[in-house]
């Protein structure tokens, strides 16, 4: 077999390991946070501290029956979750996990997909997220559903502008397109987050609009709409929804690290080989066990949006500030400052 | 490989574009012309021009399609009819349409021959490349159609936009008096 091939294959294989793992996980790190601060003690019956939680979930969502509604577009509703989980495993590919890996003589850039496009591919591919949740709402056939796709569509479109430009912004200093070049300039230079933070946490806001988390998650919005574009899904579909959205969260928060915190890299820290690819793996979990343990903490503190608020910081505060961002940083570039 | 790979998406592009004009239920429609902008990204890809594929999939798939998407869930349009979707001086009009495009493409080979199609180079289709030629050689033609862009905005919102003090009162009222008129409905209710 191609050479190539084989470790490409394996790269994906060690990124779908971390990423897939992600859902469960953060099914019991979110249920314990939250019970945390709401003080109270959260699912501790199964397993010690409740570990094996994620574990009877599964094994729930798989033995719970699977209904169709008679009314729904059933190619369209069974299609939904399986557009939702395509996107989740696809954009991680672009994400560097180490410095260049040097095997039987042959280089290895330790990101699954190296290719010029690198940031664009991400932007794209996470684009199409959209249409599981529309096509979830619409396909239902039931009101709540597909006003939570309405919302979907609107609020993604309309975040996904201040998401763009804050990401252009972090290419103009670096100029490529790669996030391997973006992390070697982070080695060379101060974390983009310190020149940037405007920037930063514009791409802070819009990420959690862009994942569906609270404050801002109105497609769900339990308290309007029972569970919005998911309402009548059950078992595994429900399961693989839940699964995208952790994947799409875990994607993003690896997108940021990488952009705004140094990717895998640490300051001071020049390792090569297997060791330094280690290393680079470990360290970029880290930072993304801190980026969700953010996300979790955001969601139990924050109350929900109202849906007219949820529009006018979108296209009027947080795509000017993204416009600033982007000019000042264009300006500091072409200055020599950064 | 490569040449599996075109197959299997321009065979995709052209069925799913067929679906885009012949499905009768508009979601399915729009869905379709998802899988084509998709499949034609792919062959701008093997093109050797991934910029082009990645914009196609982030600008058209990704936002202006999810709008199509957006306008039809909030009007609730239902699947097209036989009575209006079926238009018979349509097909009186279209088939000469179609006579006349064929002459047309036709005329142009007759005249000037099959085109001497050169190969996209390496350095017209990378991002430097275009992005020189669009700043430098087209800079009038891209402000204009930037111009153009922003008064069909313009356009769009002076239209779409009811005048706040209409005669007849249709007007959104403002914020507050909304508000308080929301809250003296509640206080009526028994």
């Amino acid at each position: 077999m191609n050479p190539a091939l084989v470790a490409t294959l394996l790269k994906y294989a060690v990124m779908f390991g971390v990423f897939i793992n992600v859902a469960p996980i953060m099914n019991w790190v979110e249920r314990r946070a939250c019970a945390y601060i709401q003080d109270r003690p959260g699912p501790n019956r199964v397993g010690p501290l409740g570990l094996f939680q994620p574990l009877a979930d599964a094994a729930k969502f798989m033995f719970k029956e699977d209904v169709t509604p008679a009314a729904a577009d059933k190619l369209l509703y069974l299609m939904a979750p399986v557009l939702a989980l395509l996107p989740a495993f696809t954009t991680f590919v672009i994400i560097p996990f180490g410095p260049d890996l040097t095997v039987g003589g042959r280089t290895i850039p330790l990101v699954v997909a190296p290719v010029d496009t690198g940031v664009l591919l991400f932007l794209a591919l996470s684009s199409l997220a959209v249409y599981s949740l529309v096509l979830a709402g619409y396909a239902s056939n039931n009101k709540f559903s597909l006003l939570g796709g309405i919302r979907a569509s609107a609020q993604l479109i309309s975040y996904e502008l201040a998401l763009t430009l804050s990401v252009l912004a972090v290419l103009l200093p670096v100029n490529s397109f790669r996030l391997a070049d973006i992390v070697a300039y982070q080695q060379t230079h101060v974390w983009n987050f310190i020149p940037q933070i405007l920037g930063f946490f514009v791409f802070l806001v819009a990420s959690f609009a862009e994942t569906n988390r609270l404050p801002f998650d109105l497609p769900e919005a339990e308290s309007e709409l029972i569970a919005g574009f998911h309402t009548e899904y059950s078992a595994m579909r429900f399961a693989a929804f839940f699964q995208a959205e952790y994947t799409n969260m875990a994607a993003l928060a690896a997108l940021g690290v990488t952009l705004f915190f140094g990717g895998w890299s640490l300051p001071g820290v020049h390792l090569g080989g297997w060791l330094g690819a280690i290393v680079g793996l470990v360290t970029l979990i880290a930072k993304l066990c801190v980026c969700m343990a953010v996300f979790v903490w955001v969601r139990w503190t924050f109350p929900r949006f109202r849906y007219d608020q949820l529009m006018r910081l979108g296209w009027k505060v947080l795509l000017p500030l993204s416009i600033l961002n982007l000019i000042l940083v264009a300006a500091m570039t072409l200055a020599g400052w950064l | 490989m490569e040449t599996f790979i075109f197959l299997i998406f321009a065979a995709l592009a052209v069925v799913s574009s067929l679906v885009v004009v012949m499905h009768r239920s508009p979601v399915y429609a729009t869905m379709s012309l998802v899988v084509t902008l998709f499949s034609v990204a792919v062959l701008f890809v093997l093109l050797g021009a991934p910029f082009l594929g990645a914009l196609q999939i982030l600008i058209y798939a990704g936002a202006i399609v999810v709008l199509f998407l957006f306008v039809i869930m909030l009007l609730n349009l239902q699947k097209e009819g036989e009575a209006a979707g079926r238009w018979r001086g349509q097909l009186w009009v279209a088939i000469p349409g179609a006579l006349i495009f064929i002459g047309m493409v036709g005329l142009v080979f007759w005249r000037q021959g099959a085109p001497d199609l050169q190969p996209l180079t390496p350095d017209l289709v990378s991002l430097k490349g275009l992005a020189t030629a669009l700043f430098t050689d087209y800079l009038l033609p891209f402000e204009i159609v930037g111009l153009l862009l922003l008064v069909a905005v313009i356009g769009a919102t002076v239209a779409a936009r009811r005048a706040p003090d209409a005669a007849d009162g249709s007007g959104p009222l403002p914020r507050e008096d909304f508000v308080a008129e929301e809250t003296a409905r509640k206080e009526a209710r028994p």
